[in-house]
Order: C-alpha cells, then structure tokens, then sequence
C-alpha cells in the first residue's frame, strides 16, 4: 500500500474536519486567484500604453478622466472641445495628425460606446505597430458604422445591420432613442483594446443626429469663451440664424415635408467634440504643447502613457499590494487552520502510528506519511480555489466586463497563478513539519502499552 | 534455532531517576516451528521481552538472535526493516487502523516490508480466517472476535518467520477464545512459523508445545 494512500485513509477518516481545512486553503487560493485575474485584467487594459497618438486634447479638467473615457471608454467624458481646436490642430505644422472624437451615445441594443469620428481614426495605428483591419469598408455616407469585433459578436451584427443611439447612455433615464439609423459597412477585427466593443460613426453622421449640434448662439458663445472671439463674421451669423431656423420649423412635427426634409451639413461653429487624438513632429513639440495647459490654454493636452502610469502606481498598485498582502494573510490563516488541524489529530493518531512502526514502518515513513496529509491537504485545497476562482471569473467576467468597461476573457489566466502551487507546497512543508516530527518521535512500546 | 537470546538485559530509567531493570535473560531459545507460550505475573516483563525480540525495543546489552541474525547489533532503521520482513504481531486490542477495511488492513501487514503481500494473497489470508465475506468491512463494523481475526490475518501477511502474540484472547470471549487460538496454531504451522504467545491463562497456555515461565529464565537485577 503506497504512503499516500495511507495519508489519504487517515484524511478520510477525519473527513469532515479535513474538508474544512481543505476549503478554508480553496478559499485563500480562490481570493488569490481572483485578484491575479483581475490585476491582470487591469494591466492588460491599461498597459497599452502606446496608442498610437502621442497625446489627447480636450477641455480642461481631469486628465486621467479624459484619457479613460477616451481610450478606455469608462466613464463618460467631461466638457467639450469647439470644433475650431481640431481645425487648428488641422493646420497646425507642429502636428502631424489630428483625429476628431465626439462621444455621449451608447447603442441601443448593448449598450455599447458611440464615438464619430472620421475615417482617419482607423488608418492610424491603434498601438505601436498595429493597424485596424476592417472587414468591409471605411465611412462612405455620413450614416456608416464600423463595428468592434465585441459589438458584432455580441449583438450579432454584421455588415448592412441597422443600429440606432440612445442619447446619454442607457442608464440616463431621459435619454431618448434618435431616429437616425447607422448601417454597418466595416467590422474590426479584433485588436484586444477597447475598440473592440465601441461603435464608430462617421462623425458628420454624428453631428446631423437631432440635438447633437448645439444652437448656434450657445455655440457662438462657448467658442468666444474658450477662444476669446469668433471667426465668424456679423453675415455668416446671419446666415446661419436663418438656416437654424429654416431646420427647425422642417423638423416641427406636423411640419410639411418633415420626412422628406434635407439635412444641411452641419456649420463648424456648432460642432462641439470631446477630444482630439494627435500626433506631433516630435516629442520636443509634444512637451512644449503639454506646457501650454499649465499656461492658461482652455484646452488640455495629456500624455495618455504618463496619465496611465501614473494611475498604475499611485492606485492600481497600491490596491494590488494590499489584496496581494490580504490573500496572503487568508492563505497564511489557512496554513494554521491544517497546523491547529493535523497537529490536534496526533494525540488521537498516536496509537495508528505505533501500530505502523510496530508493523514495520520506518520513523521517517510515518513522518512522510504526516507530510503526505499535509501536502494533500494544502494541494487539494489549492487546485479547488484554483477551480472556484476561475469558475466564479468565468461567470461573473460579462459583468465586470460591463460594469467596469475593462475587457475581459472569461478564460483569463495568469501565468503567475503557476507560483501558487510551489508556494502552497512549501506552506504544506512548514505546516506539516511539527506533526510529522511528533509522529517521528512516537515512542512505540510506550504507547501501545498505553 | 528461530529465536535466541543470550545475556539480554533491559532497563529502563524511572522518572525519579532510579533505573528499573526488567529483563535479565542469561538464555532463552525456542526451536524453528515450535509454538511456545510464555505465562508470567503482571509487570514481570513479558511484553518487553516480546519488544525486544521483535525489534521495537533495542536490550542495553546481550544478542537477540532471531532466524541466525543478531538483531541487537542492528541499528533502528534495520531493526525495523527486519521487523517488516521477518515478525509478524498480534496485540491484545487487535490494533486495527479504522480507516481501513479489512483487506486493507491485512494489505498494510507487508506495505512496510521490501515485498509486499498481493491483493490477491491478502484476500486469500482473509478467507482461511473465515472472512471472505468481511473484506471491505471496517473494523467498527465487526464483531471483536471477527477484529482479531483480521489482526492474525495482517500478522500473517508478511510471511513471518516469528509470530509474537501479546495476550491475542484477552479481549475476547470464550467461544471466541478457542477459534482464535487454533487459528494462529493452524495458520502458524501451515507456514512453519514460529510463534511466541504471552498470555496468564494457564488453560490457554497448556494447548502450546511449550510453556515457559518468564520467571524461571529471567533474573531482573535489585536495585540496591
């Protein structure tokens, strides 16, 4: 009979205090195992840190809410940039690239992120050295779509699907369903970033949706507020007054012809977006534009990599190291729990472990046969929690997914969590070494007279 | 001759430091396949005589001679290599691991020996016992007398060349007593191995070839 079907009979014969102890070692791995998942998950999101752009520009406020809500798409952006900032940008010598991002919608089935943009966006490499891969085509008419990988496997879409945006998200209860439909002309082939689960519209689409431009005398407003002035001249103002009009009694209901009413594009000055993707001739220029946000620029130009890092030591990392030092404590408690456990069985086992060297058996195989429930003990709990843990990633992963906006495999495993198991093994060592000692020490005459 | 002893001494400390000696053998022997039963007043060392001869317990001085082999000059770890191979032992509560089955039991009777018994063999060794019919059976889900019987059938199971029996009966009632008995002498004797009972039934020692008093071969020393 093999010593580890012996340590397995002892196990058994104190089966229910053994499954306790086993299961207070699965719930220890367990925890671990989730928080290595879940790190994982984070630094994965969050490590793309090359975007492709050298920075993001948006209105001023909280950099690392515009580079999440922009990149990321958690949360929702803050303020709004003029148009005019991108046009700048457009002519700009410093700047190489500019890419317009309007956000606030989400899809109505889903729930998925809306940004327009243009068709530039996906020419650009999304991180260094990789290209989106469309499959079908980029915006042709103002109301094409391109899909994320995500959003056309989720929702079932695929090319020639309608689609319609929920302003203001779906849990902003007075957000109404426009009327406007998108078709799908291109879905991205997976890049494993957020744009996997984002819906891209052609921004002037975008702008001709009901209520997404902004009434001209508000705009020109915003625009003397963030600019100092306008470009605009007294006739074009006039002008653009009685071609907001004209638009508004076509879409009075009841209005003659509301159907059939031709949408006028969109004037500049009535566009407002929420940030601006750039690329600058170099780092010397993207630093001097970082230094005009301290200098009294309504806009705000972010470096996405530093704002992320910086979110990865100052939070991330402190979070990590504290369920790293709480699940080790769990383990740790465990590893006490199988001590108080085995060592507690041995007055009652002494008399076994007599009759075993009685029988012949060496000091040193009674004391591996105690290292033995020791080990199967910790091992045995160890691949339970490893089983619990990813079980509970596997069913609670959509939800993460939509609660918190990172992506994540429902399949996810760390590399990291193979340390678990020589840990545990060492853990099962310690734990097991004091009652195996005990068990070497058996005086056997003595206790089989007792 | 399958068990010698010569000049065998064992002492042992007390805990306020005064030294008992209980055995003091200038000689004892018995024959291979000879079935001997020692009787002898309590605490007059028959137990310590039977640890010593198996191996458990080393003597302070003297050889112990079991198959031709000087035991006493083995070190611990080859005494109990010796032990798993050579002895086979039935104590007085039976010792039967309870997390195991009666087969099970008799399985871990050789699991320690360089050879180990087959499935096959050990359920053989339950059938001659009379529990073929008992083999996945735990020890609490037998009678005492069944118990025993499995304790003779793990004794048993590494072909023993000396069989130490340590009061086999003294649990166990009269009908079963008997059954007992003849079975260690039966199985004994089929396997020409030699067996060494202690026991203070006089009636139960007179159906051995011999009966020896520990304390006609055993001198312990007085403390002076």
């Amino acid at each position: 009979m093999r010593l580890v079907t012996i340590a397995t009979k002892s196990l058994r014969q104190r089966a229910l205090a053994s499954s306790l102890t086993a299961f207070s070692v699965a719930l220890g791995v367990m925890l671990m195992v989730i928080v290595l998942v879940l790190h994982g998950v984070l630094e994965r999101n969050f490590r793309q840190n090359n975007f492709g752009y050298d920075m993001i520009v948006g209105p001023k406020g909280s950099d690392l809410q515009l580079v999440l809500s922009t990149v990321y798409r958690i949360g929702n952006p803050e303020g709004l940039l003029p148009y005019r900032v991108y046009r700048e940008m457009q002519n700009d010598p410093r700047i190489t690239e500019a890419v317009p991002i309007a956000m606030g919608d989400v899809t109505e089935e889903g729930g998925f992120k809306i940004i327009g943009t243009t068709s530039r966006y996906f020419e650009l490499e999304y991180a260094d050295g990789r290209e989106f891969y469309i499959l079908g085509k980029a915006f042709g008419t103002d109301f094409d779509a391109i899909i994320g990988a995500d959003v056309a496997r989720d929702n079932r879409w695929g090319l020639g699907s309608k689609l319609k945006l929920v302003h203001g998200g779906l849990e902003n209860k007075d957000g109404h369903t426009h009327d406007e439909e998108f078709t799908v002309v291109g879905i991205l082939k997976r890049t494993g970033t957020a744009n996997d689960k984002t819906v891209f519209v052609n921004l002037e689409g975008f702008f001709a949706i009901g209520g997404h431009d902004t009434p001209l005398d508000e705009a020109i407003g915003r625009e003397i507020e963030f600019f100092g002035n306008t470009t605009l001249t007294e006739r074009e103002i006039e002008r653009l007054r009685a071609e907001e009009l004209e638009e508004a009694k076509a879409h009075a209901p009841g209005a003659e012809g509301h159907a059939h009413h031709h949408h006028h594009a969109t004037p500049d000055v009535k566009k407002f977006l929420t940030a601006v993707f750039i690329k600058t001739r170099n780092q010397a220029v993207a630093y001097m534009l970082g230094e005009s946000s301290r200098r009294g620029s309504k806009a705000m130009y972010v470096n996405p990599q530093r704002t992320i890092q910086a979110l990865m030591i100052n939070f991330v990392g402190k979070f990590r190291t504290l369920l790293f030092v709480l699940t080790g404590l769990i383990i740790i408690v465990s590893g006490v729990g199988i001590f108080v456990s085995i060592y507690n069985s041995m007055s009652d086992r002494k008399k076994e472990i007599a009759i075993m060297r009685a029988l012949g058996a060496r000091r040193s195989t009674v004391f591996t046969i105690i290292l033995a429930e020791s080990f199967l003990l910790c091992v045995g709990g160890g691949a339970l929690g490893l089983f619990l843990g990813h079980g509970l990633l596997f069913v609670a992963a959509p939800t993460i997914e939509m609660q918190s906006g990172l992506l994540m495999s429902r399949w996810a495993f760390e590399t990291v969590e193979l340390v678990i198991f020589p840990v545990l093994m060492g853990l099962a060592g310690l734990i097991g070494l004091l009652p195996a000692l005990t068990a070497y020490r058996t005086d056997v005459a003595r206790t089989l007279a007792s | 001759m399958s068990i010698e002893l010569r000049n065998v001494r064992k002492s042992f400390r007390l805990p306020g430091g005064e030294t008992l000696s209980v055995l003091n053998v200038p000689e004892f022997k018995v024959a291979r396949g000879e079935q001997v039963a020692l009787v002898g007043s309590s605490g007059g060392g028959k137990t310590t005589l039977l640890n010593v001869i198996s191996g458990i317990t080393a003597p302070d001085s003297g050889e112990v001679l079991i198959d031709g082999r000087d035991i006493a000059k083995l070190h611990e770890v080859g005494r109990d290599r010796f032990r798993a191979a050579k002895i086979g032992f039935v104590f007085q509560t039976f010792n039967l691991l309870p997390a195991f089955t009666a087969l099970e039991n008799v399985l871990l009777g050789s699991s320690f020996a360089s050879q180990s018994i087959s499935r096959a063999g050990a359920i053989e060794l339950l059938q001659r016992v009379g529990l073929g019919h008992r083999l996945s059976h735990r020890p609490q889900q037998m009678s005492v007398g069944e118990q025993q019987r499995v304790a003779v059938a793990r004794a048993m199971a590494n072909r023993p060349v000396v069989l130490l029996a340590d009061e086999p009966t003294a649990n166990v009632d009269s009908t079963n007593q008997a059954g007992i008995l003849q079975l260690i002498r039966e199985t004994s004797r089929e396997n020409n191995v030699t067996v060494l009972i202690v026991t203070h039934d006089r009636d139960i020692a007179a159906q051995f070839d011999r009966v020896d008093n520990l304390a006609d071969f055993n001198r312990p020393e007085v403390a002076v």
